[in-house]
């Protein structure tokens, strides 16, 4: 038997883009998050924070039009929207660090079923590795989603009952987004909200270390394209 | 009226000696003041301590202070998987480095620059970055203290500046620059452009001129080449 469809990195975007309503303030991380600007819902309006210091990022600047003192935090020349605001890499981390922002979403390595995060060291990795703003944004979020694969490329679970990465921030993930489900952290641990279109929650338990919490019907994910 | 205004990026950087502690403006390939950059280079001025959020970009920004093996020590943020330079130097274990949370890079300077003398945050507990630093438990929520982060230069990027010294950025162009002027002893700032006294409007200045020192005007390189 094949093995069964898992959401693409847009759909799960796609996903996470629903938890967005009018005049939210966002921060978007690397991977999976940076695909979300693209399925803003219609009709609502969402101003991006960059921590380089934009409030109001607008979509990628058109071919022939890059402004090269106006990048996103991965180098890549945008434009800002009406209302936007330009200011220093202190005031744009007080304000990831502050809780000033509605939603961060980040992508993930690890996420334990208290809260704990994992996100910028793979154990091993070549390099120098890098923390850039992670820890700001992690540690402060008012609300940190994380969108992520819900297994490693050689299939070991990212949602555990401890983190074994080095950790990003403790206890800070409201809610993860993965190519099979969508799980809350709670008090109690991780509970199952949705399923990928085609699995049972037994089958997402399977794919899980940590134990999901089920209560009554699961519903679906709604899956785009 | 002390003459802030110099010739050239070589004179700017002049005197800057080796063993210095230099923070670098920039970030995204915006806002690196290349010219200072690629004169402190020329100075051959070693063994120097970079204060970055990352280590350049090919050859570009910080990338040919590796490649020259003029820095020993970096306290960096994000040095990057382009900085080909600085990864190799690393690798081979030529540089001591000290990663930084993003915005507690940010925060450490502004406690050197405002007298302080250091701070506590929940950024970093439980994490690598806690190792060897006190911890404090406030409001229930682990913290751990970070103490102030000076240097002797700033070598920073702005778009305009008045001959006193007051300095206005572009867009995300300003980034850790305004920090840097204000945490450095000596701040040497290249700009676009120099304007008389009385021209940038008071209520547009983001750096006031008592942090700026030596001021001149950018003639060069003003983007890194893509890596």
């Amino acid at each position: 038997m094949p093995p069964k469809a898992r959401l693409t990195r847009e759909q799960i975007a796609a996903r996470a883009a629903l938890e967005l309503r009018d005049g939210h303030t966002v921060n978007l991380g690397w991977g999976i998050p940076n695909l979300v600007s693209a399925y803003v819902p219609a009709g609502v309006t969402v101003y991006f924070h960059s921590e380089n210091g934009i409030l109001g990022m607008g979509p990628r600047a058109r071919a022939g039009e890059e402004d090269y003192d106006l990048v996103d935090a991965m180098k890549v020349p945008v434009t800002v929207i009406p209302g936007a605001s330009y200011f220093d890499q202190s005031i744009a981390h007080l304000m990831t660090r502050g809780r000033h922002l509605d939603v961060s979403m980040l992508g993930g390595l690890q996420v334990a079923e208290n809260g704990d995060f994992a996100n910028w060291k793979v154990p091993g990795a070549k390099g120098s590795g890098g923390i850039g703003g992670a820890m700001d944004i992690a540690s402060g979020a008012r609300r940190l989603l994380v969108c992520m694969e819900h297994n490693a490329k050689d299939g070991a679970p990212k949602l555990l009952r401890r983190c074994t990465y080095p950790i990003t921030a403790l206890a800070c993930v409201d809610r993860v987004f993965t190519d099979l489900a969508v799980v809350d952290v709670t008090p109690q641990g991780f509970e199952l909200r949705e399923i990928a279109p085609g699995w049972t929650p037994a089958e997402v338990q399977e794919q899980t270390e940590a134990t999901l919490i089920v209560s009554g019907q699961v519903p679906h994910m709604a899956v785009r394209g | 009226m002390k003459q802030k205004l110099f010739d050239s990026p070589d004179a700017a950087v002049a005197g800057v000696p080796s063993g210095a502690r230099i923070m670098f403006g920039g970030f995204g390939g915006a806002g690196f003041p290349n010219n200072l950059i690629q004169a402190l280079d020329r100075g051959g001025a070693r063994e120097l301590t970079a204060i970055t959020n990352n280590c350049g970009s090919g050859d570009g920004e910080l990338g040919i202070l590796f490649q020259h093996d003029r820095i020993r020590n970096v306290i960096a943020s994000f040095p990057g998987p382009h900085a080909v330079h600085f990864q190799a130097a690393y690798a081979a274990g030529r540089i001591q480095l000290e990663l930084v949370p993003q915005g507690i890079l940010c925060e450490r300077m502004r406690a050197a620059a405002a007298g302080l003398f250091g701070f506590y945050s929940a950024v970093g507990a439980g994490t690598e970055v806690a190792a060897g630093r006190e911890e404090r438990v406030f409001a229930g929520r682990r913290t751990v203290f970070y103490e102030p982060l000076a240097a002797d230069f700033a070598l920073i990027k702005a778009w305009k500046a008045d001959a006193l010294g007051n300095l206005v950025y572009r867009k995300t162009a300003r980034n850790f620059n305004p920090l840097m002027a204000m945490a450095a002893k000596i701040t040497i700032v290249e700009v676009d452009a120099i304007v008389p006294v009385g021209e940038l409007d008071p209520e547009q200045i983001v750096t006031p001129f008592v942090f700026v020192h030596r001021i001149v005007q950018a003639r060069g390189v003003h983007h890194a080449a893509k890596s």
